[in-house]
């Protein structure tokens, strides 16, 4: 029986040499990132393979714009991917460590916009915020008498006397999104502005001996805090998707969450949206920047790939071409929004001539 | 005498205590309670057990039945010379680049009587067939040219909308503005099935399809490919692996220290949770070996890891089992000590070392955590041809779908873990068959 044991071992090992002798060349693009692109990746990445025969159609991974450009950055070579997806704009920090490890050239492709909505449970109230209604229901200090005190308000009547009396729940997207920047920005820095919050919290920042010049910095980020008291049940961090916003939001019926467009137009039969600044967020309303809280979508393109891995600039062609994110395209029928004739036009430009970011400042 | 008498009186007292104890109808009722009250808290226990099984199973069942059924629309498609092929010169390229989709548009015009100069008139039309049509349609000229000119009776998938709403997940009753199928293309589509040109059928795309961004046309092809190769590498690394390294221990390791020391690692190795095993897939096999991301053989490797540990412990059981009788009575008659523990040993434990190995890849086809750190919760077009092209598993395809917006992929969802739960189920059949089949007593 010794050769039996002899041939499992030669098996074995056989399996072994094959593992390690496989660094082929890849014939398909790798592309991770922001899960609000993931959807309209999967659905280029689909017809990319239907309309180019000799392609192959790219592998696609969602994990958060974050992530994303994380893996993005750490080098160029088959193994690391070629394409970030992402629902904000790369950080100044993220592109000096693109820098740094070598993926000098990073060709910055903005596609679309995306309005971000507030929705309650189909059969709950109608909501109308402003953002300082947000920011005065989830700020940990907000301005009351012309005084900075720790926010007092449970209920969403509390918060504002046209609104039902729901405790204060909301769940917002977690940190790793891109979403949750757009959010703190559009939404509670804007409402910190607006209720005077802003100013109170750059007084007390320079009588506690900030410098001047980062004042004004430090506090916007105050101002993007969220509360965390009562064991944190107001402002609830959703790690995962939309469908796990959604989940949550049908076993409290008395919350509310935040989802993108185009999630909401795919479940308007389950939601019920809320308006900001008394406009209803549309396809329509946020081109035409009537909305306000929307923003815009990116993907970022490896130049160093560009050549290497095969269908990489055609993607990114494909990506931008008037057949997929033009009014009538399949994005635009998923719920993107489409850039005004002129900005499609210059993003073609970039993608054409493979034109790199310039350095952030 | 006084003591004989002392003697009986405590024989009596016990006696007539023992015989009140049986007598006495209170005590007696008491403990034929206590013990159908406890025969009760056992079948509760289970009661409830099964319960939660049953609704486990039946929501998964009720939600995912109608993912093995697609409805598809039977439309008169003209396959019009003018617009496939207006040269003539039947060139591949050129009738691959034909717009397939309006055929189908302009058939199902005819068929509803949508006025085709109505712009919003049409694109509800249109929104009732997959837009996947066009392939369809382009591989059945591309396979048989001689059609272009006649006109044939197609049945085209219908839209994800669609397919959901003949299946009564979009709900008739509620008001326009909040259904994702308007009252016209409603009335549509009972004319449609009244007249018979829509019907559900066994949905083998499910099987077939790749990943897709729309329900009617996504499948379950790369994933079961997937987890099929991670099946193949698991089994053809873990199993000789284990069984030698159990083999050795049980068998011919000395019993010390270094020993003890082993064996309390790989039963530690048993209980680290399996995202551990992921990022180490990804230290070691990506960044260190190179390996391609998203690869099922990465997947393996990982997963081999995960079920080494099953493995050896299984087979280390079930050598142990094996009575120290049989290798005595073999060293006995003259053999070496390999050649009583392959001779003898190992095919008396085999039954044993199956079932732990199949209860090993168990777990390992239901593992989703050590896939997603190295890229294999990933959207996959093409068919993986080896264990080296991108793919996915069957867990991170029900993960996948769980993530979609559209209303669709709810059912699939279901379905996928329909299928996922039968290939269990069938496999632990297996194990238990082995196991009576084989299994000997001592």
């Amino acid at each position: 029986m010794n050769y039996r044991v002899t041939a499992l071992v030669a098996a074995t090992a056989a399996v072994g040499l094959f593992a390690a002798d496989s660094a082929s060349a890849r014939d398909q693009v790798k592309i991770a990132g922001s899960s609000t692109v993931f959807p309209y990746a999967k659905i280029v990445a689909e017809n990319f393979a239907k309309a180019n025969a000799g392609l192959k159609a790219p592998v696609v991974e969602s994990g958060g714009s974050g992530a994303g450009l994380k893996q993005f950055c750490d080098g160029v070579g088959e193994d690391k991917i070629d394409i970030a997806n992402s629902s904000r704009r790369i950080k100044k920090g993220e592109q000096e460590t693109c820098t740094k490890n070598g993926v000098a050239d990073v060709v910055e492709v903005k596609f679309g916009y995306d309005g971000i909505v507030f929705a309650s449970d189909v059969k709950g109230a109608a909501f109308a915020y402003e953002a300082k209604d947000w920011f005065n229901a989830l700020a940990p200090e907000i301005v009351v008498d012309g005084k900075l005190v720790a926010n007092p308000n449970k209920t969403w009547k509390e918060v504002n006397a046209a609104f039902p009396e729901w405790e204060v729940v909301a769940y917002i997207p977690g940190e790793k999104h891109g979403t949750r920047e757009v959010f703190e920005e559009k939404v509670l820095v804007a409402g910190c502005k607006a209720t005077g919050a802003e100013k109170l919290i750059a007084e007390k920042l320079q009588a506690a001996g900030t410098a001047e010049d980062k004042v004004k910095s430090a506090a916007e980020k105050a101002c993007a805090k969220v509360r965390k008291d009562d064991g944190g049940k107001h402002a609830i961090d959703i790690d995962g998707d939309y469908t796990e916003t959604l989940a949550r939001l049908q076993a409290n019926k008395e919350s509310i969450g935040v989802f993108g467009l185009a999630f909401y137009e795919n479940n308007t039969d389950k939601l019920r949206v809320a308006t900001v600044g008394g406009v209803t967020p549309s396809v329509e309303t946020i081109s035409s920047g009537k909305y306000p809280v929307s923003r815009p979508l990116f993907f970022y393109v490896k130049k160093a790939h560009v050549g290497v891995i095969p269908g990489l600039k055609e993607y990114a062609e494909f990506f931008v071409s008037d057949k997929m994110i033009g009014e009538d395209g399949p994005l635009a029928q998923y719920g993107l929004v489409p850039l005004p004739e002129a900005e499609a036009k210059a993003v073609r430009e970039t993608v054409k001539d493979l034109k790199p970011l310039a350095p952030l400042s | 005498m006084s003591a004989v008498a002392q003697d009986s009186s405590m024989s009596d007292s016990d006696a007539a205590e023992t015989v009140g104890r049986f007598d006495n109808p209170a005590l007696m009722r008491r403990r034929r309670r206590e013990e159908v009250r406890f025969q009760a808290y056992g079948l509760i226990a289970i009661a409830l057990g099964m319960s939660f099984l049953v609704i486990l199973f039946g929501t998964i069942i009720r939600d995912g039945w109608t993912a093995f059924f697609q409805t598809s629309i039977e439309l008169p498609i003209k396959f019009d010379a003018a617009e496939i092929d207006p040269d003539g010169t039947r060139n591949a390229n050129a009738l691959a680049q034909a717009n397939y989709q309006k055929l189908a548009n302009q058939a199902l015009y005819g068929q509803l009587g949508v006025d085709p100069s109505s712009r919003a008139q049409r694109q509800a039309a249109n929104a009732l067939v997959s837009r996947d049509v066009d392939s369809q349609l382009r591989a059945m000229v591309a396979s048989d040219p001689k059609i272009i000119g006649t006109t044939q009776n197609v049945w085209v998938l219908a839209s994800g909308n669609v397919d959901a709403f003949a299946k009564g997940k979009i709900d008739r009753e509620l008001p326009q503005e909040n259904r994702q199928i308007s009252d016209q293309q409603i009335s549509w589509i009972d004319k449609l099935t009244a007249s018979g040109a829509m019907e559900k059928s066994f949905n083998t795309g499910l099987f077939t399809n790749t990943a897709s961004s729309q329900p009617e046309t996504a499948g379950l092809a790369v994933a079961l490919l997937g987890s099929f190769y991670i099946m193949l590498i698991v089994v053809l690394l873990s199993v000789p692996l284990g069984v030698a390294a159990a083999i050795y221990l049980e068998e011919f390791a000395p019993r010390n220290r270094i020993t003890d020391i082993i064996e309390v690692n790989i039963n530690n190795l048993a209980a680290v949770p399996s995202i551990v095993f992921g990022l180490l897939g990804l230290a070691v096999f990506i960044n260190f070996a190179g390996l391609p991301r998203s690869a099922s053989l990465v997947g393996g490797l990982v997963l081999t890891l995960r079920t080494l540990p099953t493995v050896i412990i299984a087979t280390r059981a079930s050598i142990t089992a094996v009575p120290p009788s049989i290798r005595e009575a073999a060293l006995g008659v003259g053999a070496s000590k390999v050649q009583s523990v392959f001779h003898h040993v190992l095919p008396l434990s085999l039954p044993g070392i199956i079932t732990g190995t199949i209860i090993g890849l168990v777990q390992a086809i239901g593992e989703t955590a050590p896939l997603l750190m190295i890229g294999m919760v990933a959207f996959v077009v093409d068919v993986p041809s080896s264990p080296l092209d991108p793919a996915t598993a069957l867990p991170v395809q029900i993960y996948m779908w769980a993530t979609e917006a559209e209303r669709g992929f709810v059912e699939k969802t279901a379905g996928a873990t329909i299928v996922l739960l039968g290939i269990l189920a069938v496999m632990n059949i297996l194990a238990m068959v082995l196991r009576k089949r084989y299994e000997r007593k001592w």
